[in-house]
């Protein structure tokens, strides 16, 4: 006996014909199979194996909550591992492999850890493993080697290593109403939503809207219930203001009612279509929720109940309904309340045989009677299902009397089925809600936890509300024929046969965790509903509880002789099932940084450069000329800026407009010297710090006009810095009259630096002269190169003489162009990051890796710039006495002595021993210099100046380099100044 | 109590596992003791622990408003490490690092520490220079450090993004081979076990709702269990410490409640055998011997007590690590959480006495708590026991704001959220 | 969470960049009062409830926020312009 494709009925389409692979075996379903009914057609009941002993499961529900029958799902190279075959609509090439079994499903080695059981029980691994305390299997060495193994036995599929080549989507969507679940209840609120003129999204986790009306026998106003479904669905969609959403799960709750819902756009098809997501991620912001999720059914827990051919009784119905396939042909229903009736009569008409229907109470409802009457079969009231056989399936069970909650020895008996189909109630699908409100409410007579009180402007409706009958899904207004059975169960949730050593009884399938886990996690202590989880992994597997949690919660209440009301149930948080990874991240997958390019970049990768990454900007390193070294490149093009001239791109340097009649005074507020004294049409170098006396950032700010200034920050603190000055604009002196405009990507800009910048300038700047008397040091003018407007700053960073040239963006590339033609004469070199680093290390500039949010100016030996004329952010804190200690690491300059490279990040002692010992700071920046010949760094060293001239050793033991040091001051070159004034 | 071990769990295996002995006790209040631990998270277990082991103060008492370490303790990304920059830092989590090494032994509870690195990537030529600091400033005190160029990061972890178009292309990466990740709730419960076994009450759902005081001085608290007096008070309650420290009238701390997020995935076949982190943003991910992928970035970024996050920040931290590792678009996440983080204003942490007399106070650890569980209780025990700090945490006070002698490890001054 | 920025209207928390506790009144600039300047730059009330605190429109107006909103529960009291606002 096994399961397969009842002669007739079901939902399926059997003109069509799919075929798919399963471990490498074709078989064929029918369209509208999931991969779940089509293995059940096709005879399967072994697909998967547990996690931890590795007993051969079947199919146990038909939904979400299935936690068995995973398989690993095969798209060309690409793996998907773990999804539950009840999930996986059925389309023609399907490829599938069962997972967690070696070396193979039905025959899994691994099978061996059940015959330990005992020794495998919760915990166990915290009790074990911790070797030896000396020897070579000391510390943590013995647990890692055992860990090796253990980790190759967990785990359930395997994901690949191949990039993932398809395409994921966010969508935002806002709307009046959202309705979650499309069940009777979900119809009913949509439809009444959408004629009050809402703007409705329906969305349903399962490929068609209908829920349980697709397989539950229901007459709707006099008609069957899928054609009351297809009439309201076909007004649904013809509705303007209405959204339908298949294939969508909403899985996660958050704050003013934005919820996170995942839509499988083309899971079900061999190939997506042009420009199709494979998921579509959506962000929906809705003013009301309706939670119409519906409820869980869960089974009992009994010896030997995870055997395939054990499944949920409305999952057996739903297979044979919906899907036309028999779970059995000789079926026996197991329950502790009426539903699993209805499950009886819909399986023995769709043509099983109902061989017994064993309830645990004494008596039933005269609806759940007649209902078995017509199923046929055996009535065994006060009976339980006490063990089961079958080797990998059920074949049969035995059952003996029950009565008060306990197994009455004597009396039993045995039934030969294949298929054994349990219900103990019901559990509101409350997940949403509880991420979104207080804590669930135990429900006595239905025996479940009710939604809490919202905190969130969601309502419920239907069986998400414990109202678990078509009539009360559907309301007053409309008439249904359906049996009146009682939902509320007997609160039976474990069978427990005493006196004998009986099966293992699962309560989590997927985890193995039994009735006496939990037992013995109440035993050591571990008590609470968030020990009993984490101590014995209760509810952690990927159908997180949905059908264990009750179940779990009521064997720890028993052991605690509380009422499940006190013990209460953990907090639901999100996802409320699995959310592809791909989804979330959606297309910013891979490129979720904007790259930033300045104006000229395609002209700096044309001439070769090799491009840096500074934050989201790439800048030129270097521009390399055939077979240089980097250091060959930055040598030849720093000495060209100190011999002739050069040019370099500073485009990326944050620009920020500071306009108003307060400029001046705001610049004097936020930076430590003194701008209100600037000149129009002069630069000023600034600092800032932050409120704590430590440096933030420098750079030059021009005054453009009286209350027009132009503030340059650095590449890195652009955005920082801004932020910085609209806090205290807005927060802390409103009443200055300023307005701060970011500007950085608005101006192109050059600097051309040089003995020989001035003859480029004067060759090709039009309407303004360049001389000294014209363009002092830190003078300004405006004239034209090429015909575009440009302004120009005589500013140096690199100690010669320089000039920053700014145009508008668009015309950077125009004006860069005029300058190289104007340079060739001069035999001007473009110069990356390497030059421009060399040329300020040479003159002891510093930049961010000085200026590292720890230094102070003073370690900087920047407090010439700290204004005792005047207030500025900081300046109340730079002189606590952590900040004037003696021992700070300051700024000083760094020769090798072994005329060997130094390298960032490489640490300064004073003497080298067997181990790297005693740093007294580190190295910021080095080079190579041209203007000295040796290989020079800046670094921050304990006592800074007062170390000048001492003998000192570079220690890097990262990088194996280790040397002789003098420590020098930082200005190596030029420290008069004369070449950048003259 | 009966020591654990391979045999111990054989010999209940034959009898059916029925002869398991809770695994601490649950007493009831006594009126009085030596030394009350506000908080039954790992900090507050481990000081308990140390308190006893260490020092012989064995009157102590844990409380704990919930369940036993249902803090933060329980709530982390499990990753222990002692890569850090700053002289301070790197000796006290070298400090706990040891202790890690040897926890199992010393618990006799297996807390799987596992040391299985923890790699840092650079992407920049900038970022190896700084790794190279970092590295360097550990070796030289002591610790372990390896840099890695581009190819050792390849071969160590498959499946990373080493394509010429990655938009963060790996350089290299920095990484400390001791590094790993233990199981959290073993250490919670490790420590209470440890605890326990050595007199220490712990008293669970015993919530604190006032302080005793005599004049200045704290002489024990009022709590939903009645009220318990004490020679000393010991506070480390991490994200509560604003709300419990207000009951004794303190309400300026340097310290703001954050939420952080974390997200473990599906269970997979080993895929990933590292702790990497992300250069290109803030992430870092391991696996867990079950399986699942255990990975978290940054905080959401604004106050809050509540131990959830929202939206923008799951799609951010998802996008990070498929930007690592694109190969994991199909891996499905399975659950999230959030913790409270107390973050301090130079985002190192506090174990000082004081701030008033009677009381001790261990708090500030931002994100870095769970490395730091030994070091932080086996260092506030030595304070409570001592009055005063260990030369370990002598930097970790609470003046040292004011004094401006900051342990500034990112270099991100008093704005909480960056560090 | 939704913030209801007065210049742009409601938008979703992406947009903003949380700029920090609002309850803090900067001292006197010319103030030496190291204790004054201790609380305001590195303490904080680390409210358990309403927490007045400011927000940056920084993906909109870029303007300055003084929300009022529950630590405990995410919940908005009031939003106003901080430059209208500001202590």
């Amino acid at each position: 006996m096994s399961p397969r494709r009842a002669h007739n009925g079901g939902r399926i389409d059997r003109s069509t014909t799919l075929r798919f692979t399963f471990d490498g075996t074709a078989m064929t379903g029918h369209a509208g199979d999931t991969l779940a009914s089509a293995l059940l057609a096709n005879g399967i009941s072994l697909i998967g194996r547990s996690f931890k002993y590795h007993r051969p499961r079947g199919v146990f529900s038909a939904g979400i909550d299935e936690p068995n029958a995973l398989v690993t799902v095969i798209k060309g190279n690409l793996r998907e591992p773990n999804v539950p075959a009840t999930q996986i609509e059925l389309y023609d090439g399907l490829t599938v492999e069962s997972q967690n079994r070696f070396p193979s499903l039905a025959f899994d080695i691994g099978a061996a850890n059940g015959l330990a059981g005992n020794l495998f029980a919760a915990g166990f691994y915290y009790k074990t493993f911790m070797g030896p305390v000396a020897g070579p299997l000391k510390g943590t060495r013995f647990w890692m080697f055992c860990e090796h193994f253990i980790r190759r036995a967990a785990g359930l599929g395997r994901a690949g290593h191949e990039p993932d080549t398809d395409r994921y989507e966010k969508m935002y969507g806002f709307c009046d109403v959202l309705v979650v679940g499309s069940g009777p209840a979900g119809l009913t609120a949509a439809r009444d939503a959408a004629a009050d003129g809402k703007k409705v999204f329906l969305a349903e986790q399962e490929p068609e809207l209908g829920g349980t009306l697709r397989w539950k026998s229901a007459a709707i106003d006099g008609r069957p219930a899928d054609d009351w479904v297809a009439s309201t669905l076909a007004e649904l969609a013809a509705l303007p203001n209405v959204t339908l959403l298949p294939r969508t799960t909403v899985w996660g709750y958050y704050d003013d009612n934005a919820l996170g819902a995942l839509e499988r756009v083309c899971d079900h098809k061999a190939h997506a279509a042009i420009g199709e997501p494979r998921h579509r991620h959506w962000t929906i912001r809705a003013k009301d929720v309706v939670l119409a999720t519906g409820a869980f059914e869960r089974p009992i827990v009994f010896p030997g109940n995870d055997r395939p051919g054990i499944m949920l009784a409305s999952a057996a119905a739903r297979y044979a309904t919906e899907y036309g396939v028999l779970p059995g042909e000789r079926i026996a229903i197991f329950a502790n309340n009426d539903s699993a009736y209805e499950a009886a009569l819909s399986l023995k008409d769709a043509g099983a045989e109902i061989a017994v229907i064993i309830d645990v109470r004494a008596g039933v409802s005269v609806a759940a009677r007649e209902l078995a009457r017509e199923a046929g079969g055996e009535l065994l009231l006060g009976y339980a299902v006490t063990n089961t056989s079958g080797a990998r399936r059920l074949r049969e069970i035995e059952v003996q009397p029950f009565a008060d909650g306990k197994i009455r020895e004597g009396g039993t008996r045995a039934f030969v089925v294949d298929c054994l189909a349990v219900s103990g109630g019901w559990s509101p699908a409350i997940h949403l809600a509880s991420q979104a409100g207080h804590a669930p409410q135990w429900d006595e007579a239905l025996q479940a936890f009710l939604p809490p009180a919202p905190t969130q402007r969601w309502t419920g409706a239907g069986a998400f509300t414990g109202a678990f009958s078509t009539a009360a899904a559907l309301g007053d207004d409309i008439a249904v024929n359906e049996p009146e059975i009682e939902y509320d169960p007997a609160p039976v949730f474990e069978i427990r046969p005493s006196g004998r050593k009986s099966a293992k009884a699962f309560v989590d399938l997927q985890h193995d965790v039994t009735a006496s886990d939990i037992r013995l996690a109440h035993r050591e202590g571990f008590r609470s509903v968030e020990h009993l989880k984490r101590y014995t992994t209760l509810g952690m597997a990927t159908d997180q509880g949905k059908s264990s949690n009750v179940p779990g919660l009521a064997i720890m209440a028993a052991a605690r002789g509380l009422p499940i009301s006190q013990v209460g149930t953990t907090r639901f948080r999100p996802p409320f099932s699995g959310v592809s990874l791909g989804a979330l991240a959606a297309d910013r997958h891979g490129h979720f940084k904007p790259e930033r390019l300045t104006p000229m970049h395609d002209w700096h990768v044309a001439r070769g450069a090799k491009m840096y990454a500074a934050g989201l900007w790439h800048r030129p390193m270097i521009y390399g000329t055939g077979g240089e070294t980097v250091e060959q490149a930055y040598v030849r093009e720093a000495r060209a800026v100190r011999e002739t001239v050069g040019i370099v791109d500073v485009s990326t340097l944050g620009k920020i407009a500071v306009q108003g009649p307060d400029a001046a005074e705001f610049l004097d507020r936020v930076y430590t010297n003194m701008f209100s004294t600037l000149p129009v049409n002069k630069a000023r170098y600034g600092l800032m710090l932050r409120e704590e006396g430590i440096a933030f950032d420098d750079g030059t700010t021009w005054r453009l006009g009286e209350h027009d200034f132009l503030m340059t920050t650095t590449t890195a603190n652009a955005g920082k810095v801004m932020q910085h000055l609209e806090y205290y604009l807005d927060c802390v002196w409103p009443e200055l009259r300023v307005h701060v405009t970011s500007v950085t990507d608005q101006w192109a800009g050059a600097a051309v630096a040089g003995p020989n910048a001035r003859h480029v300038l004067e060759s090709c700047v039009d309407g303004t002269r360049v001389d000294n008397d014209a363009l002092p040091f830190m003078g300004i003018v405006r004239g034209e190169i090429g015909g575009a407007p440009v302004t120009i700053c005589r500013l140096s960073f690199s100690g010669e003489l320089a000039y920053e040239v700014y145009c508008g963006a668009g015309h950077g590339q125009h004006v860069w162009d005029a300058l190289m033609a104007a340079g060739r004469t001069f035999e001007i070199v473009p110069y990356g990051l390497e030059a421009l680093g060399t040329l300020r290390i040479e003159k002891g500039h510093v930049t961010g890796a000085e200026i590292d949010g720890r230094t102070s100016p003073r370690d900087l030996y920047l407090d010439w710039m700290l204004s005792k004329k005047k207030p500025y952010v900081g300046s109340a804190m730079v002189d606590r006495e952590g900040l004037l200690a003696a021992d700070r690491i300051r700024l000083v300059g760094i020769v090798a002595l072994d005329d060997r490279p130094l390298n960032g990040g490489a640490h300064i002692v004073e003497r080298l021993g067997e181990e790297p010992r005693g740093s007294i700071g580190h190295i910021t920046a080095f080079c190579f210099s041209p203007a000295l010949g040796k290989y020079i760094a800046l670094a921050i060293v304990k006592g800074g100046k007062a170390r000048h001239g001492q003998r000192a050793y570079v220690s890097d033991p990262v990088r194996n380099r280790f040397g002789p040091v003098e420590i020098v001051s930082h200005h190596f070159f030029d420290p008069e100044g004369s070449r950048m004034h003259g | 109590m009966a020591e654990y071990s391979f045999l111990s769990l054989l010999r209940n295996a034959l009898s059916g596992n029925e002869d398991w002995k809770p695994a601490w006790r649950k007493p009831d209040p006594r009126p009085s003791y030596d030394v009350i631990v506000i908080g039954g998270g790992g900090h507050g277990l481990s000081t308990a622990y140390y308190l006893a082991k260490e020092h012989g103060i064995t009157n102590v008492a844990v409380l704990e408003k919930g369940y036993l370490g249902s803090g933060n303790v329980g709530r982390n990304t499990t990753i222990v490490r002692s890569n850090y920059l700053l002289p301070d830092n790197i000796r006290f989590y070298e400090h706990s690092m040891k202790l890690w090494e040897n926890l199992s032994h010393d618990l006799n509870y297996n807390v799987m520490f596992s040391q299985r690195g923890v790699l840092n990537l650079a992407h920049t030529p900038a970022q190896m220079d700084e790794h190279a600091r970092r590295g360097n400033a550990m070796r030289h005190e002591g610790g372990d450090a390896v840099l890695l160029g581009r190819e050792e990061v390849a071969r160590m972890v498959p499946g990373l993004d080493m394509s010429a178009s990655a938009r963060f292309p790996v350089l290299g990466g920095l990484l400390q081979p001791r590094a790993g990740t233990a199981r959290h709730d073993a250490v919670a419960w490790g420590y209470a076990r440890g605890a326990d076994r050595r007199g220490v009450d712990i008293l669970e759902n015993c919530e604190v709702t006032g302080f005793l005081r005599e004049g200045e001085r704290v002489v024990g608290v009022t709590t939903t269990r009645g009220e318990i007096r004490a020679k000393k008070v010991a506070v480390a309650v991490a994200g509560s410490t604003g709300r419990v420290m207000k009951l004794a009238g303190i309400d300026n701390l340097p310290i703001e409640s954050h939420v952080l997020q974390a997200f473990v995935s599906e269970s997979l076949k080993p895929l990933i055998n590292q702790v990497v982190t992300f250069g290109g943003g803030h992430l870092y991910v391991s696996q867990s011997d079950k399986g699942g992928l255990v990975f978290g970035g940054d905080l959401d970024g604004y106050n809050t007590y509540a131990q959830r996050g929202n939206l923008p920040l799951v799609e951010e931290v998802m996008s990070e690590l498929l930007a690592m590792f694109p190969n994991l678009a199909r891996v499905r996440l399975l659950r999230s959480w959030g913790g409270v983080m107390d973050m301090s204003m130079d985002g190192s942490p506090i174990i000082t006495p004081g701030p008033l007399p009677g009381m001790f106070l261990n708090c500030g650890w931002c994100y870095g708590g769970f490395k730091a569980t030994p070091a932080s209780g086996w260092c506030f025990a030595h304070t409570i026991a001592r009055g005063e700090a260990h030369p370990l945490n002598a930097a970790f006070t609470l003046d040292r704001f004011a004094r401006g002698i900051l342990i500034d490890e990112k270099g991100q001054g008093a704005t909480p959220k960056w560090h | 969470m939704l913030i209801a920025c007065p210049y742009c209207g409601p938008r979703d928390l992406s947009e903003f960049t949380y700029q920090g506790d609002a309850n803090r009144t900067r001292p006197n600039p010319m103030s030496n009062d190291q204790s004054a300047w201790n609380a305001y730059v590195y303490e904080r009330v680390n409210t358990a409830g309403d927490h007045r605190e400011f927000w940056q429109h920084s993906g909109g107006c870029r303007a300055h926020l003084v929300v009022i909103r529950s630590t405990l529960t995410h919940e908005i009291k009031s939003v106003a312009f901080a430059r209208e606002t500001a202590k």
